[in-house]
């Protein structure tokens, strides 16, 4: 499973979880009693406010609204059985669901067992260009059955690490627009992709902006590090306030048959956290500090194959973003990594950044140069 | 226009609903009698001592926080086996059971219920007690499951309609799938006696049942672990492959940590493999993997001797306070002068009491007297105190001379 790893390849708690989970431990008043079926108050209306932002006239207006969840994967598993129930009909399981190709494996079950019939993908990876296939990505669009579900990676798209640019976002909203497609982001690396919470939330802000009803599926698994903790945040955004309560209303009923209620220790944690100006400021150093340490693995790793000469090119490895990179390898040069390099990556190519330290970066690089010579 | 304009408003969630009320209410005698959470004599929510230990150790440990695996933390789903099992059983030592971790009872439930709709391919019906925990309808329900009952509860004696179970059950279609609460009836509080489950496990297995346990309760009940487990391991020893949902909400006060685990007993060690695969696969694309923080509390306290001994006597402490009340609510009613037979409130074990009091009569606690509680009458026994126990004999001798 993707975790951070420091640069000597260890886990890392945060250091502003540390100082909070201290807290939590000294506060006696503190018991364990059932949170409320949609979560801690103060953690549903923080974590939205990080994905909208401070200024969000979504927010203002109350056209939001939250439930916390199992980790990304249960925001995405409510978010999927709502829209089931709900959109576009009543129970219509018909309704196409588009998942890019690739994505993340778990995508396609979740819709599967929420109910859907009908799941396809939209061509994203042009494995040619090692780099997004917009135009078959606006083409899919453009074919797709109007109210389509599209599911959208916020940032860091996972396995490919490869995100449109706010030119290319504006073009797929348009598009989306257009042809009444149902936007459902997947927002699991919020700051930990480029170090910035706003950029990383810039595809998920200006959609509200546009005027989209949405979900944003959030994760606080990796820019908290708060992984078996099991922190998520399922954000609705809707046209109206009566809208949005009677949508909780029914995500309540679909909560209390999947979990009752959701599990209250991490989620103080994040709430204790993003409601203080001195911990959200230590928070964001400390995501900021997982951010650069992979973008300057990224940097070095390029670097090195590019002095060795390794065919090829390799900006890629610096243009994409996030925990992952689609290196480009074919499965026999993967095999070749790890079988005689014992370095570890998806038959996709898909390598885990996180992976890579100052001590590794060097033999990681020489393999890479071997597999590609060597391999073909 | 909005995609969600046809979105009905749900009604409120009847048992949860009833402490949002509650705390609305400015009554400075209200009572929550609701939802069924422990409450210790001072009205107050009780963080067991042996739960704080466990904390303290896991502080000190400086873990880190990598994913568990999809089947949970391993010491706990073994320990939460033993704890249901015993440690001499059979089917325990020879390893042919799989105890997956649960999101507490209803998500151990859900996964259940889940795994039955995919590969319990005999039948797509549910038998339910008459009456049972509100949840389990709609948790089977969104399953894709199709809902039964069998007679239980008597409300003109408030105990056991053991003849109409039996009788019931008898014509259950062979393969059906039947949940027995093991332990401390919800809502009811009625349990069969031991020798009326021997008769049930009889039945069950005459008519080739498919067996699933509720066991929400265990050691809260009688106070006694091994006692409120007797029906799950004598079942299991008279060869019914049985089902089980475990919770630590109520046993351990784990509420909000959501720790629990889901277990089939199989036909051998390699079965139970299989079967665990499967639930691994029906596991992911809900969330992923459980989260630790309660069951590695659950894990630490059942697994260290000191802490486990601790354990065993804070929640008899919790069962014998529950028992009290009944005793002394009882009493109250009678100096209140009510001339109603109230034996069942005594007769009945756990958390909860059928009162047998009327939708009429409920909606006059609550709105006169600020009492709050399910409309089926249903009393958390937790929330009486010896403070107020006397205030609540009193509303109810008014609402039922």
């Amino acid at each position: 499973l993707a975790a951070y790893r420091t640069d000597e390849g260890q886990p890392w708690v945060l250091p502003v979880v540390k100082k909070v989970e201290q807290m939590i431990a000294n506060d006696n008043s503190l018991n364990h009693e059932y949170l409320p079926i949609l979560g801690l108050p103060e953690f549903r209306a923080n974590a939205s406010r990080i994905a909208l932002g401070d200024d969000s006239p979504a927010i203002k207006e109350n056209w939001i609204g939250s439930v916390q969840s199992l980790g990304g994967t249960g925001a995405l598993r409510i978010g999927a059985e709502f829209l089931r129930r709900w959109y576009n009909g009543n129970n219509n399981t018909a309704t196409p669901v588009y998942i890019s190709a690739p994505s993340w494996e778990n995508h396609n079950s979740v819709f599967v067992d929420a109910g859907f019939k009908d799941i396809r993908t939209y061509h994203y990876w042009d494995a040619a260009k090692r780099g997004l296939d917009l135009q078959g990505l606006l083409d899919d669009m453009g074919k797709a059955p109007e109210f389509s579900i599209f599911i959208l990676h916020a940032c860091a798209h996972n396995p490919t690490g490869t995100d449109p640019t706010p030119d290319q976002w504006k073009q797929i909203a348009a598009v989306m627009k257009r042809r009444f497609l149902f936007p459902f982001f997947d927002s699991a690396y919020q700051g930990f992709a480029s170090g910035s919470l706003d950029k990383d939330a810039w595809a998920v802000r200006y959609f509200v902006s546009e005027g989209f009803e949405l979900f944003c599926a959030q994760s606080f698994s990796k820019n908290f590090g708060l992984y078996n903790e099991r922190v998520g945040n399922l954000t609705v955004v809707g046209k109206d306030a009566d809208n949005v309560q009677r949508v909780l209303s029914q995500m309540e009923k679909i909560v209390r048959t999947t979990w009752s209620n959701p599990p209250s220790q991490g989620a103080r944690i994040v709430a204790t956290t993003l409601s203080s100006p001195q911990l959200f400021a230590e928070w964001k150093d400390n995501v900021k500090t997982m951010a650069d340490r992979v973008l300057l693995m990224r940097s070095e790793l390029r670097s090195r194959l590019e002095s060795l000469g390794t065919p090829g090119t390799w900006n890629h490895i610096t243009e994409q973003i996030g925990m992952f990179s689609f290196t480009g390898l074919n499965p026999k040069q993967v095999e070749y990594m790890i079988k005689e390099k014992h370095i570890y990556l998806m038959a996709s190519g898909r390598i885990n950044m996180c992976g890579l330290t100052t001590k590794n970066l060097d033999y990681v690089a020489k393999s890479i140069h071997e597999a590609v010579t060597k391999i073909q | 226009s909005s995609w969600w304009s046809h979105v009905e408003m749900g009604p409120p969630d009847p048992i949860l609903g009833v402490t949002e009320a509650f705390k609305r209410d400015t009554n400075s005698k209200k009572m929550n009698l609701g939802v069924g959470a422990y409450r210790d004599d001072n009205g107050k929510p009780y963080v067991l001592n042996c739960v704080r230990k466990a904390e303290a150790m896991i502080a000190a440990q400086k873990m880190d926080k990598e994913y568990l695996p999809i089947a949970g933390l391993a010491d706990f789903t073994r320990a939460s086996a033993e704890l249901a099992l015993g440690e001499n059983s059979e089917a325990f030592k020879s390893g042919r059971y799989v105890t997956v971790q649960g999101i507490s009872g209803t998500g151990s439930l859900r996964i259940g219920a889940n795994f039955l709709q995919r590969f319990f391919k005999s039948s797509r019906d549910v038998y339910l007690p008459k009456p049972s925990w509100g949840n389990h309808t709609p948790i089977f329900r969104d399953a894709g499951l199709q809902l039964q009952a069998y007679r239980y509860y008597d409300p003109k004696t408030c105990s056991l309609d053991f003849s109409g179970a039996m009788d019931d059950i008898s014509k259950i279609p062979e393969k059906s799938i039947i949940l027995l609460h093991a332990c401390a009836h919800n809502p009811t509080g009625v349990d069969p006696r031991q020798e009326q489950w021997k008769e049930l496990a009889a039945m069950v297995k005459k008519r080739n049942l498919l067996v699933y346990f509720d066991m929400a309760y265990q050691g809260f009940a009688s106070g006694d672990i091994n006692r409120d487990a007797w029906a799950v391991r004598y079942f299991i020893e008279q060869g019914i492959n049985v089902i089980v949902s475990q919770s630590y909400a109520k046993n351990m006060g784990l509420y909000g940590e959501r720790a629990g685990a889901f277990m089939v007993i199989c036909s051998d060690a390699e079965e139970a493999k299989r079967v665990e695969s499967q639930l691994k696969i029906l596991i992911r694309p809900m969330y992923s993997n459980p989260p630790l923080n309660g069951a590695r509390i659950a894990s630490i306290i059942l697994n260290t001797p000191d802490l486990r001994k601790e354990w065993l006597m804070e929640v008899k402490g919790m069962a014998d306070r529950i028992i009290s009340m009944r005793t002394q609510l009882v009493s109250n009613l009678k100096k209140e002068g009510s001339s109603h037979n109230w034996q069942h409130i005594t007769d009945q074990i756990g958390m909860f009491c059928f009162t047998g009091l009327k939708p009429e009569q409920v909606e006059r606690l609550i709105k006169e007297f600020s009492i709050y509680m399910t409309k089926d009458g249903r009393i958390s026994v937790a929330g009486v105190t010896s403070g107020n126990v006397g205030y609540l004999a009193h509303a109810i001798h008014q609402v039922t001379k």
